[in-house]
């Protein structure tokens, strides 16, 4: 933990944005977690995901829910609009703000406690209704601001600190996202930023609910030998299906790919998603084969990564619920309390 | 590419820019952090014993640690050493008692000293404590050479001449022969000194050579002669009009002295352009604020006189051009000359070296610039027994490169004298600490003051220009020195990697606030320099490389524009990345070492 604020002063030739805003402007206050955790670096991914995206920071609602995972959001785009709800209770927060205007980028950030124990039905719900966000799950497999017990998304087998064994099976985010209709998903870590910040923009540029487990290392909790959420574990085991390029506005193809070697799968909004091909047979597009290919990779103790599925053509709540466009703030009183004879009219109707 | 070897001191000396820039080495920030602490003393006696002068220097030096320092590339401007070390200077309390004693019985060696400048009194004062027995012959009635005769007291004040001379010559150990021209090298030779040591300056101020000259010959001053009977007091007033010829420091000094002595429109004419003028920026700016224009491009074609009376200067308007070989030349421009009205015309365009009192078969060689041909870095000529130094050896520099080759000779003749080889140069002291006391706390304040440049406060023109003895810079007071200091970025307390400690977290990379880290596969250097975090073309600064990583990559880090937060430390989880204070003194003659280290 540090007490002095990071110094203002930056890199002389910081190159800016489409906005003219440098990196440093997406930042927030300087972290009060412990040197070395990996939602620090998950923070920076995504500092630097809204750089290249050239997101205008009052764009972005950022939500959170109780634990290390949800402190963070303090500690980036300090000047988005912020949440920091009950425990668990991220995802319904979301949802609710995000049908009162859904013309903001909703960034929901959770724990694995907060969203695979307390608030597993929350995030179970928030997805099968496909609301339009990026929900990221900061996952170090531990509890760590009550000093290192299991969490729920514990592989059996891996040892605490102290030595204990867990002999819980383990929830895959991953699996039960893919199974409740998420419409993008992938798995990285946080010690991987050159894939960790594609996947973050392709997310935030993915018009349905998209899904992103990022295993990160508790250093202080969860690091030692034995566990499978370390930076030593994760970097061993870690087999990559692809890596993914966000190209929006028409940036030219600047590397030279084997043909077969390169997917691009363009999104609704426009944007394209590049992904180049680390496995030949993987289709991130068959949401069956990749949970079959998931199981398997997993039994033979392989951690996967990379965009793991993709639905280009999404539809999210809102498409569903058939609502109205505009953000309720801008609609009004008469729209908003339409009075008696509309909700005669409307009972009426289902009489 | 190969590891860096942080163990080779030049590595993180280098890192220190101002002090690697420094010809004395000086630490800068370990002086400057004791300003800032109010140690006053301490700040001072860390200055005296790298640069001998700090009360002279703090408001003289060319100071190029200023241009060098790091703060210069991460915002406007530097900091204010040169201004900082006078702070240290004028706030210190008794030194006397700190420095070092000069022994009761000496070694029995005899050093003669020709030149009471800088150089010469930088040897006596290395040499004395060890015993020698050092003689200094000066031509004027008080020590320090051209810091008394040709620095305004406008920009320094007699007395400071007086204190730090006398801390050398009044001591013990050095014997003064003033008011004594030495006419012969040989009869000095002859009368066995152990070894002799020559920094006698750069005594010959160049002539004009254009028609006017010798009839106008009254009014025609030869710039540094003119400038040290100004300081002697021969000289008291100049003519309402005067013209400076020439665009160095010699050139700012006799303008603005002339300004002094009723001189009302004193114009400075410059052969080349603005910029490449060898003043310094801030002594130009000095000068036109006390209301001197500065013309550029014109030569001197002609002095004007009238009954042997100079009435004005003909110029030539001039402009560089590249000739055939690319070597830039200044052809007129075509355009027509211009004539100034003067009353007096001050030559400063430059100063030789001359050495009528060395014979020429006493075996000392010269090259044909008439510079003695000297082994550049023990500075010891062809006649063994003799070493030169400051404006004598290599032609005019300034009073910090005397004050280096001082020492440097100093080693040599103390060497010499002990029948030990004199191309053998002891290393540096080297001292390395971590600054590490707490999780997050460390023992150098390490957050980065966002303040900008302060400004030294100057006295009114009104006042400053009645008396030339009127000192124009007030200097910092205490407070405004304070939040100066704070703007260093204490560049000597190096960021120190150890990789078998990294657990490649990125912790140090996301919270540098410059971008300096990158962990990256391996290459080589220019190749690797384009693929950092933030790409490294800054040539002359080093890139840190460490390689021992458990994912087979390299820690690259740039040191241009690091800040030396600590950040990266605060951040590491495992201690691979800690905050050691490098302190290095350069070699001094053994007796009088480890000073700057012993002070903490």
């Amino acid at each position: 933990m540090s007490f002095l604020p990071k110094p203002k002063l930056h890199h002389p030739k910081l190159p800016t944005n489409a906005l003219g805003y440098t990196r440093r402007d997406y930042e927030g206050a300087i972290s009060t977690l412990c040197a070395g955790c990996g939602h620090d670096s998950i923070s920076a991914a995504i500092i630097q995901a809204c750089f290249e995206l050239d997101i205008e920071p009052h764009r972005v609602a950022k939500m959170s829910g109780i634990g290390c995972s949800s402190k963070t959001p303090d500690y980036f785009l300090g000047a988005s609009h912020g949440f920091n709800s009950v425990h668990g209770r991220m995802p319904s927060v979301l949802t609710g703000a995000n049908l009162a205007n859904r013309e903001l980028l909703y960034l929901g950030v959770s724990g694995d406690g907060d969203s695979a124990s307390i608030g597993f039905g929350q995030f179970a719900h928030s997805i099968r209704r496909g609301v339009n966000m990026t929900y990221i799950v900061e996952n170090n497999g531990v509890y760590g601001l009550t000093k290192g017990q299991f969490s729920a998304t514990s592989d059996k087998g891996s040892k605490a600190k102290k030595g204990t064994v867990n002999t819980d099976e383990a929830i895959d985010l991953i699996g039960i996202a893919l199974q409740l209709g998420a419409t993008y998903v992938a798995r990285s870590f946080s010690g991987d930023k050159d894939q960790l910040v594609p996947l973050i923009k392709g997310a935030m540029r993915h018009d349905g609910p998209a899904f992103i487990d990022c295993i990160s290392p508790c250093v202080a909790f969860n690091n030692h030998e034995g566990s499978t959420k370390s930076y030593d574990f994760v970097r061993e085991h870690n087999e990559a299906m692809n890596r993914l390029d966000v190209i929006t506005g028409r940036a030219p193809i600047t590397a030279d790919y084997e043909p077969g070697e390169v997917r691009e799968v363009e999104q609704h909004d426009g944007s394209i998603l590049r992904l180049r091909k680390l496995h030949a047979e993987y289709d991130p597009t068959n949401r069956v084969a990749a949970m079959h290919h998931l199981h398997e990779r997993k039994a033979a103790g392989e951690i996967v990564t990379g965009l793991l599925f993709i639905d280009p053509e999404p539809r999210d709540l809102h498409a569903n619920l058939n609502t109205v466009a505009r953000p309720l703030n801008r609609l009004g009183d008469a729209a908003l309390v339409p009075g008696a004879a509309a909700l005669e009219a409307v009972n009426a109707g289902l009489r | 590419m190969t590891p860096t070897d942080i163990r080779n001191p030049d590595y993180f000396h280098k890192v220190v820019d101002c002090q690697w820039a420094c010809p004395a080495h000086t630490p800068v920030p370990e002086y400057i952090r004791m300003i800032a602490a109010g140690r006053y003393s301490d700040a001072y006696m860390v200055n005296w014993h790298s640069n001998v002068f700090p009360g002279v220097l703090g408001r003289t030096c060319d100071r190029p640690c200023e241009p060098a320092c790091r703060r210069g590339r991460v915002e406007e401007e530097p900091v204010a050493i040169c201004r900082l070390k006078r702070v240290a200077a004028d706030n210190k309390e008794g030194v006397l008692a700190r420095m070092p004693p000069i022994p009761a019985i000496g070694n029995g060696k005899r050093i003669a000293c020709i030149g009471a400048g800088p150089a010469s009194l930088t040897v006596a004062r290395d040499l004395a404590p060890l015993g020698y027995e050092v003689h200094v012959f000066d031509e004027q009635a008080k020590g320090g050479g051209f810091i008394r005769s040709q620095i305004p007291r406008f920009r320094l004040p007699e007395s400071v001449i007086d204190e730090e001379v006398g801390y050398i010559t009044d001591r013990g150990g050095v014997v003064t022969h003033y008011n004594q021209r030495v006419g012969s090298l040989r009869a000095l030779l002859a009368e066995g000194y152990d070894a002799v040591f020559i920094g006698a300056g750069a005594p010959r101020g160049r002539d004009l050579d254009v028609p006017g000259r010798q009839e106008a010959a009254a009014n025609i001053h030869i710039g540094i002669d003119w400038l040290s009977s100004v300081s002697f007091g021969h000289i008291e007033s100049v003519g309402r009009r005067v013209i400076v010829l020439g665009g160095g420091n010699t050139a700012m000094d006799c303008c603005r002295s002339a300004r002094r002595l009723g001189g009302e429109q004193v114009t400075v004419v410059v052969r080349s352009g603005f910029e490449e003028m060898k003043a310094s920026p801030w002594e130009k700016e000095d000068a036109m604020h006390e209301g001197i224009p500065i013309l550029n491009w014109l030569v001197p074609k002609q002095v004007l006189h009238e009954g042997g009376r100079l009435t004005g200067m003909v110029f030539e308007k001039v402009k560089a051009e590249r000739d055939a070989n690319g070597r830039r030349q200044l052809v007129p421009s075509g355009e027509p000359d211009v004539t100034i009205e003067a009353d007096d015309v001050l030559v400063a365009i430059g100063q030789e070296n001359a050495f009528p009192w060395i014979e020429a078969d006493l075996g000392l060689e010269f090259d044909r610039w008439g510079l003695p041909k000297l082994n550049e870095k023990t500075l010891q000529s062809t006649l063994p027994q003799v070493f030169f130094g400051g404006d004598a050896a290599f032609g005019p520099k300034n009073i910090i490169w005397a004050v280096a080759h001082g020492h440097e000779a100093a080693v040599s003749i103390d060497r010499f004298c002990q029948g030990e080889d004199v191309t053998q140069r002891p290393p540096p002291d080297v001292v390395m600490s971590s600054q590490k006391m707490g999780i997050h706390e460390w023992s150098y304040d390490s957050a980065v003051s966002p303040d900008l440049r302060f400004k030294v406060p100057h006295a009114e023109n009104e006042v400053a220009l009645r008396d030339i003895k009127t000192e124009v810079e007030l200097g910092y007071d205490r407070e405004l020195a304070f939040k100066e200091a704070q703007r260093c970025l204490n560049c000597d307390v190096q960021t120190v990697f150890t990789s078998k400690l990294c657990i490649e977290c990125d912790a140090c990379v996301d919270i540098c606030p410059v971008d300096c880290i990158t962990f990256t596969e391996d290459g080589e250097e220019m190749e690797l320099r384009d693929r950092l975090k933030m790409p490294a073309h800054n040539l002359e600064q080093a890139i840190y490389v460490a390689d021992g990583l458990k994912t087979g990559r390299v820690m690259a880090k740039d040191e241009d524009v690091c800040l030396h937060c600590g950040m990266c430390a605060e951040r590491c989880p495992t201690g691979a990345w800690d905050m050691q204070k490098f302190l290095l003194e350069s070699a001094k003659p053994k007796a009088e070492r480890v000073h700057a280290c012993a002070i903490r």
